[in-house]
Order: C-alpha cells, then sequence, then structure tokens
C-alpha cells in the first residue's frame, strides 16, 4: 500500500498536530505542572499516531509506561516543589542566539530531505499487513532476534534501580 | 429513517452508548444506596429510610442536591486544572466500560449483527489497564490544583498508592493471560468454558486463587476504597484529595469511584469467574428459566412487602414496582428473549456478587496506617504476585509441551 486513505491522513494530522501544540507548550509555559499536562497531551498524540499506524502494542504501552508511568512521577516531583520560584525565573536563558541557529540548520534540515525524498515518506500510512498480530510480533522479536540487547536494557534498569535506592538510602 | 440505514454502524453505536451509559449512570446511583444499606445493617443500623420506601428515592435528592448547590472554587486555586480533573477522573471510568462484553455472540439491532460490548477491541486487557491508569491524573492533579494542604497531601497519598498497587494489579493478571493466550476479553471468557470432573466449572478462579486474591486486594487500593482509602481518611485529611471541591464536581469524583468499582468487578467476573458463562450444565434446560424466576419471586416479595409492611404512597408505588418485575421476568421466558437473556444474567451476577464483597470489606475492615500500606503492597503483594506469575508460567509450558 503506498497511499494512505483520507480518513488515515486526517487521523494523522489532527494527532501530529496535538502532539506539535503540546510540545511548544511544554516549552513556553511558565508554570511546570501546565507543562507537564501539555506534555501527556504530547505523550496522548503520540500513543493516537502508534494506533493509526496499526501498532496497537505500542499504543497501550506508550500509555501505560510514559504517559502514567513517568509522568505521575514527574507530577508526583513538582507538586512538592514551591511554585513561586520558578514563576519567578526567567523563561529562556541566555542561548537565544544559539537555539536559534541550531533551529535554522534543522529546519533546513528537514526542508532539504523532504524536497529529496518526499515522494517516498507516505504520511499517515500504515504497513500493510505486516504488522498483525502486533503483540505476538513483538514477543518473538524481544525475546527471539533481540534476545541479548533486551536483557541487557533489563540488567541495565535494575542497576539504576539498585543503584537509586543505595542512594537515597543512607544505611542499609 | 434514510439517514438510519445509510448511517446504522453509527446509529446502533450511539444507541448502544446510550443505552450503556443510561444502565451505568442508574446503576452508579443506585450502587451508593445499596453500599449505604448493606453499611448501615452490618453497624445495626437501618440506612436511608425517609425518602421513598426503602430510601429507594436518596440517590435522585442525592443528585439533585449536588445539582443545585453552590459551586465553590477556593481562591488561589488554578482554574483550569481544577475543572480538568474532575472531568479526567469521570469520563476516563465511564470509558472504561465501554470494553466490557455483557453476554455471549451477537445480537441484531437494525438488522445489524452486534457484539454485546461497544467496542470489541482485539487488545481488550491491554486498552482497558492503558484507559483506567490514566485516572491517577485525576486525583493527583485535584489535589495539586485546589491550592490547600489536606488535598495536596491526599492527592500525594494517593498516586504513591495506586502507582504501587497497578504493580501488582497487573501482575496479578498475567497468569490468566498465559492461561488464555490472548487479550480479547471473548476468547478469555471462552477459555474457561467446559468442566473438571464434569460438575466444576473450568474458570481461572480455581487454578488462579493466588491470583485473584492478589488482583482483588490490588483493585480495593486502585480504586481507593476501605480498608485503602487513605487518599480520603476524614480522620487526618478530612476528605483527602476533593476536600475543596463541591457541588457537581464532588458528584464526578464520587461517581468516578463507584464507576471503577464497577469496572474492577467486571474484569474481575472476565478474568477469574467465566464472564457470562453460565456455573451450571447447559443440559439443566430448567437453569434458563432462572433470570425470570428470580425477577417474578423479588416482584412478589415487593408487591407483599409494599401491601402489608407500607403506608401512603409507598403502598401503591411498591406494588407497581413488583407488577413491572413480574412483566419483565414474563418477557424473559419468550423464544427470542430466553437466549439474550442468560449471558448478561450471569454476567451481572457475578459483578453484583463482587460488589457486595467490596461493600462488606468497607463495612468490615479497619483502615491501614501509611507505612502499613506500602509495607504490604511492595513486600507481601508483590512477591506473590510475581510468585504466582513464575509458577503459571511453568505449569502452562510443562503441559502445552
Amino acid at each position: 500500500m503506498n497511499g494512505a486513505g483520507a480518513l488515515d491522513q486526517v487521523f494523522f494530522y489532527f494527532f501530529a498536530a496535538l502532539a506539535v501544540i503540546g510540545i511548544v507548550g511544554v516549552v513556553t509555559r511558565r508554570n511546570v505542572i501546565h507543562s507537564a499536562i501539555f506534555l501527556i497531551t504530547a505523550l496522548l498524540a503520540t500513543a493516537g499516531i502508534f494506533l493509526q499506524l496499526q501498532a496497537e502494542f505500542l499504543f497501550a504501552v506508550q500509555i501505560i509506561l510514559y504517559v502514567v508511568g513517568i509522568m505521575v512521577l514527574f507530577i508526583f516531583a513538582i507538586m512538592l516543589v514551591h511554585q513561586d520560584v520558578s514563576l519567578k525565573q526567567l523563561r529562556y536563558s541566555r542561548q537565544k542566539w544559539v537555539a536559534g541557529v541550531l533551529g535554522v540548520i534543522l529546519v533546513a534540515e528537514f526542508w532539504f530531505a523532504l524536497d529529496k525524498g518526499g515522494s517516498l515518506f507516505h504520511p499517515g500510512a500504515p504497513i500493510s499487513g505486516g504488522l498483525q498480530p502486533n503483540t505476538e510480533q513483538v514477543g518473538q522479536a524481544l525475546f527471539g532476534g533481540y534476545m541479548l540487547p533486551f536483557e541487557i536494557a533489563s540488567v541495565l534498569l535494575l542497576v539504576a534501580m539498585v543503584g537509586a535506592v543505595v542512594m537515597a538510602k543512607r544505611r542499609i | 429513517m434514510e439517514f438510519v440505514s445509510h448511517h446504522a454502524i453509527l446509529v446502533v453505536s450511539v444507541v448502544k452508548i446510550a443505552v450503556l451509559l443510561f444502565i451505568v449512570l442508574t446503576a452508579l446511583a443506585y450502587l451508593t444506596w445499596f453500599e449505604r444499606k448493606v453499611v448501615a445493617h452490618i453497624q445495626s443500623r437501618l440506612g436511608p429510610v425517609f425518602t421513598g420506601p426503602h430510601g429507594l428515592l436518596q440517590p435522585l435528592a442525592d443528585g439533585l442536591k449536588f445539582m443545585f448547590k453552590e459551586d465553590v472554587t477556593p481562591p488561589g486555586a488554578d482554574r483550569f486544572v481544577y475543572v480538568l480533573a474532575p472531568l479526567l477522573s469521570f469520563s476516563l471510568a465511564i470509558t472504561a466500560l465501554a470494553l466490557i462484553p455483557f453476554g455471549p455472540g451477537t445480537i441484531s439491532i437494525l438488522g445489524q449483527q452486534k457484539p454485546l460490548a461497544i467496542a470489541h477491541v482485539s487488545l481488550g486487557l491491554l486498552f482497558l489497564f492503558a484507559i483506567t491508569s490514566i485516572g491517577v491524573y485525576g486525583v493527583a492533579l485535584a489535589g495539586w490544583s485546589s491550592n490547600s494542604k489536606y488535598p495536596l497531601l491526599g492527592g500525594l497519598r494517593s498516586s504513591a498508592q495506586m502507582i504501587s498497587y497497578e504493580v501488582s494489579l497487573t501482575l496479578s493478571v498475567v497468569g490468566v493471560l498465559l492461561m488464555a493466550g490472548s487479550f480479547d476479553f471473548d476468547s478469555i471468557i471462552q477459555s474457561q468454558s467446559g468442566r473438571w470432573l464434569g460438575f466444576i466449572p473450568r474458570w481461572n478462579l480455581i487454578p488462579q486463587i493466588v491470583g485473584f486474591l492478589c488482583y482483588f486486594t490490588a483493585a480495593l487500593a486502585e480504586t481507593n476504597r476501605a480498608p485503602f482509602d487513605l487518599p480520603e481518611a476524614e480522620s487526618e485529611l478530612v476528605a483527602g484529595f476533593h476536600t475543596e471541591y463541591s457541588s457537581f464536581k464532588f458528584a464526578m469524583f464520587f461517581m468516578a469511584e463507584y464507576a471503577n468499582m464497577i469496572t474492577v468487578s467486571c474484569l474481575a467476573t472476565v478474568l477469574f469467574l467465566g464472564g457470562w458463562l453460565s456455573p451450571l450444565s447447559s443440559s439443566w434446560h430448567w437453569a434458563w428459566y432462572l433470570p425470570s424466576l428470580l425477577l417474578i419471586l423479588g416482584g412478589l416479595a415487593t408487591i407483599v412487602d409494599g401491601i402489608w409492611k407500607m403506608r401512603g404512597l409507598a403502598r401503591v408505588i411498591l406494588p407497581f414496582m413488583g407488577v413491572v418485575l413480574i412483566a419483565v421476568g414474563l418477557l424473559c421466558t419468550r423464544p427470542g428473549v430466553i437466549g439474550v437473556v442468560q449471558g448478561p444474567f450471569w454476567f451481572l451476577l457475578k459483578v453484583f456478587f463482587l460488589l457486595f464483597f467490596y461493600v462488606w470489606a468497607r463495612g468490615t475492615l479497619p483502615r491501614l496506617r501509611y507505612d502499613q500500606l506500602m509495607d504490604f503492597g511492595w513486600k507481601l503483594l508483590l512477591p506473590v504476585a510475581l510468585a504466582n506469575l513464575v509458577i503459571t508460567s511453568l505449569v502452562v509450558l510443562l503441559v502445552n509441551r
């Protein structure tokens, strides 16, 4: 399948726009909780794109892990922080010019990529039939071809967890 | 009519959503009545008796009261988040119910064959967890945005509690998934059909009894119910995260809690109690008349109670309700209806049974202390759920070999 259906495109652009608005909100809001809510919106919109691309498992995992698991910890930490300090701080620090130059370079890069290879991109087109059954394929990939990287990642996470406990607790 | 026939899928979906919403909202209202009655009788009280016969109009009175109370927003509250939190809680709690299959197969509406669930999703269980787990934000954001100490502490407590018990909740369910080999609710229920020794139903409850107990405990904590109702411990935190909420915003949190109770009970029914499968042998044809029998007996009891024990208007209302119940009971014996009724009947009976357990736990158990709660969740519930998972996967591997 090369092109995407009209409905696919509508959903894709809707979620993409939502994600972009969310991310812009994260950077521009003064209130940290509002930034967090915008980030949650952006992550949910990304989950929507996953769903539209027929990767249901990724959709569910994105919500359960990122939207809930990780972001709740963010909110949890922010709730304990005094808001008054952050409200008075400068929103954009002095690297304005560096950021501007980097931004221009990035946009130029995207422009170039879309100009050269734009015909290969089909926004919102799901892979035809290649992803079903989704969960089983993810599981087989993780515990088949990518067994070693998967296990290394899990050991790494365990190390991080133990390390966090050791650092947080003075006397064990 | 042309519109209906052209957009049958749309119309049928909207009708199904409307019907389910109506049923669920009514059930929510009467669940509060049921809980107050049961807890009252556990504590040797009568519960609501003045509003209507047996206090049956109490939910209506409560609803009206919530709507007409003044809606106060505390000064310094973050308006946007303050309004967002109850909306989030309530809408997510209701949305989760759309995934629950209430009966087997399909029924025909407007010439369309439709399953007895609003949405049939092949990853049903994962979707349900995804939806319900976002509910944490309702509680956490409500606590933060109220700009008040007690709600903040309540919000912190409950988000920590919900995150902690979410782990055990999810792990306790994986055993069932391994046995069914699917995320799909229909396949999970189908995998529990049949019997052991000819009479014990093959429900997951028996091989997964540890998983069920873990699930039920974690679910109590997830829904912030007693004995895990620390987020709203009255003696310590006034009312926890919703202290500053009034009027309909408060009602939304209230309804969300009860909707979550219903969702969790429905999920337990699907995963462990065989969903809409009947516990009785399918060769017993008289069992098909059980729904009608129950409704007719209930109707007769209502009539007798109304005529002999009540006075005033209740003497008319209760017999009328009884007649309606008997009429519905007789309708359920009709050949076209009797087959459709069986699944939902058993499903709802099991859900009702679990809800009674919920209320019973609240009436019986004292509230845990915060450190006890965390110790219990991480040091007992999580290891037990993990051990259950390891043993189940081992057994499944050996059996399938």
